[in-house]
């Protein structure tokens, strides 16, 4: 079965929802596919206010902006398949989808598409110590997952690692949850997201363990965790002998960091860098969030860890230009939405936490036109092209 | 050892990057005090003003600065703030004490009448205190603000209470 779209969008979080409603308003027919039982990626489990301007809906919660952002995607006439995962993306914009969840019949789709956006999002670092398998250790994520969305607590004694926002915030959130934080544990000597965040945990009295590290999680009779020790460490990040400590915890949540998935446009040879400050490699994007390929945008997280807002303003950009490229916007148009896009994207990447993700969003345009200059008109991965 | 290493403010702290309320405009009574100290991009206490006594201005990333003489002390923008970093002063309440407004978004919310731990910026207990108001419109959105009635020489100093756990 062939289906046909002018746009298809993978991952409906903050960057996919708002890459798609732009195309949908601009008239295209648009799908919108994500592998999750609900659209709105992370923002489901973003219970706290965002920060950010009030053109940005800032001072509104997480959750409520992901509920508006599925109805705009309704109202703009959205297709979207849920329980539905791209496997693969193939020469002449075809997208391969596994549709169905683990409890029902799967069906293999091809998609042709005009236009892809890919909205990936993210997934999470770990920190490997003695015993981190052990039932109880899990991502930051994961535990956030937990209490907002299943409405179950990950344990009742916490051992927080990685006091960057993630950190900071799924540790405000568990406590929100009935949870008690025991310890944050951070190596650096400096906590690493905003203040704010921090201050609002330590009035509420979590103990913060800054230039420490976790050396084992132990787990009791029962196989699950049990205690976690912790030590200081040197200018290394190396534990120092002799400065352990055990706390009583049943979790141990990581908060290490995020790193982009783009693993679908590796499929396509899509030109990649790497950038320390957005997290990982990452596919290389002009202005217009077009990858090396013509036709094929990026947006959000996949392209750079950042956070909803910036993920937001890069879908709409992608999505305005899926649409010139349709030709259902003017090129004047569409340049004066992505100018005034863009100077959105500036406004939020200012000041000490957001200056380095400037330089390097700049960094990657420069490259872009070094490398890439004018996107390829799709071509078939050698590999491909040698088995056909 | 600052807000970065340790967490939280000290007051001398705060004192050198965000200008004070003078006692004569705390003689006058409720006041807000953003313990804000961080250029991030945030503004919704600006427009949460209805005084327009909040400035962030442009770029979004500098930090607000309250003009007091038009601040009435209302708390919207203590509940609005999504850094919870806003609290509202009230040194004239009494000849012997002051009230602090805090937001407060754990269950259970105390109740007006309920005697409290008073805490300070890390969590430290400082003195009983007793609720006298807690206001949680729609437009607060699950923010309840809670006002906590504590000795006058400790207005500067307690920021919270001590969190009850849900059994």
């Amino acid at each position: 079965m062939m289906i046909r779209k002018e746009v298809v969008v993978v991952g409906a979080g903050p960057a996919g929802l708002s890459a798609a409603i732009e195309a949908a308003r601009a008239g295209a027919d648009t799908l919108l596919v994500d592998l999750n039982l609900k659209p709105g990626g992370q923002l489901f489990k973003q219970i706290h206010k965002f920060f950010g301007s009030s053109s940005h809906r800032s001072g509104t919660r997480g959750i409520d902006i992901g509920k508006l952002l599925v109805r705009e995607a309704q109202e703009a006439g959205v297709e979207l398949w849920l329980k539905s995962t791209v496997v693969g993306l193939f020469p002449g914009y075809k997208v391969g989808i596994q549709r169905g969840g683990d409890d029902e019949t799967k069906e293999l789709v091809t998609v042709h598409a005009k236009k892809i956006v890919i909205a990936t999002g993210a997934s999470e670092n770990v920190v490997r110590f003695k015993g981190w398998t052990t039932p109880g250790v899990m991502g930051a994520g994961a535990a956030q997952t937990m209490v907002n969305v299943n409405h179950v607590k990950p344990g009742q004694r916490i051992v927080m690692l990685g006091s960057g926002n993630v950190g900071l915030i799924v540790s405000y959130q568990l406590m929100q949850a009935g949870c008690e934080v025991v310890a944050l544990v951070e190596a650096a000597p400096n906590i690493g997201g905003y203040a704010v965040h921090a201050a609002k945990i330590c009035r509420a009295g979590v103990p913060l363990y800054t230039k420490h590290t976790i050396v084992e999680a132990v787990a009791g009779e029962d196989g699950c965790l049990r205690q976690v020790v912790i030590a200081q460490v040197d200018e290394t990040f190396q534990p120092i002998p002799g400065t352990e400590q055990t706390l009583e915890a049943d979790c141990v949540a990581i908060g290490a960091g995020l790193k982009p998935s783009a693993e679908l446009l590796r499929l396509l040879n899509c030109r990649f860098m790497f950038s320390g400050a957005f997290g990982g490699y990452i596919p290389l994007h002009n202005e217009k969030m077009e990858t090396s390929l013509s036709g094929i945008y990026v947006a959000g997280d996949s392209t750079g860890v950042e956070e909803a807002n910036t993920a937001l303003e890069e879908g709409r950009i992608a999505g305005v230009s899926a649409a010139e490229q349709l030709g259902l916007i003017d090129g004047a148009r569409a340049d004066a939405r992505r100018t005034e896009i863009w100077e959105r994207l500036k406004a939020l990447r200012q000041g000490p936490f957001g200056e380095r993700r400037q330089t390097a969003e700049d960094e990657i345009l420069r490259e872009y036109a070094a490398q890439v200059g004018v996107p390829a008109e799709e071509v078939m991965p050698e590999v491909l092209t040698e088995a056909i | 050892m600052g807000l970065i290493e340790t967490g939280y403010l000290e007051y001398a702290e705060l004192f050198s990057r965000q200008t004070l309320p003078t006692q004569e405009r705390y003689a006058k009574g409720p006041v807000a005090i953003a313990e804000c100290v961080q250029e991030i991009p945030c503004n919704p206490c600006e427009s949460a003003c209805a005084c327009h006594a909040i400035c962030v201005g442009e770029p979004i990333t500098r930090l607000p600065r309250v003009c007091y003489d038009q601040c009435t002390g209302c708390g919207m923008c203590a509940a609005k703030c999504p850094g919870l970093a806003i609290f509202i002063v009230n040194k004239a309440y009494s000849a012997q004490t002051a009230t602090v407004s805090f937001p407060y978004e754990y269950y259970p919310v105390p109740k007006v009448g309920d005697v409290v731990r008073g805490v300070n910026r890390k969590g430290a207990y400082q003195c009983e205190a007793k609720v006298v108001k807690v206001l949680s419109p729609a437009s607060f959105d699950h923010t309840p603000l809670v006002t906590i009635e504590i000795p006058k020489h400790l207005a500067d100093e307690v920021r919270s209470i001590e969190r009850k756990c849900l059994a």
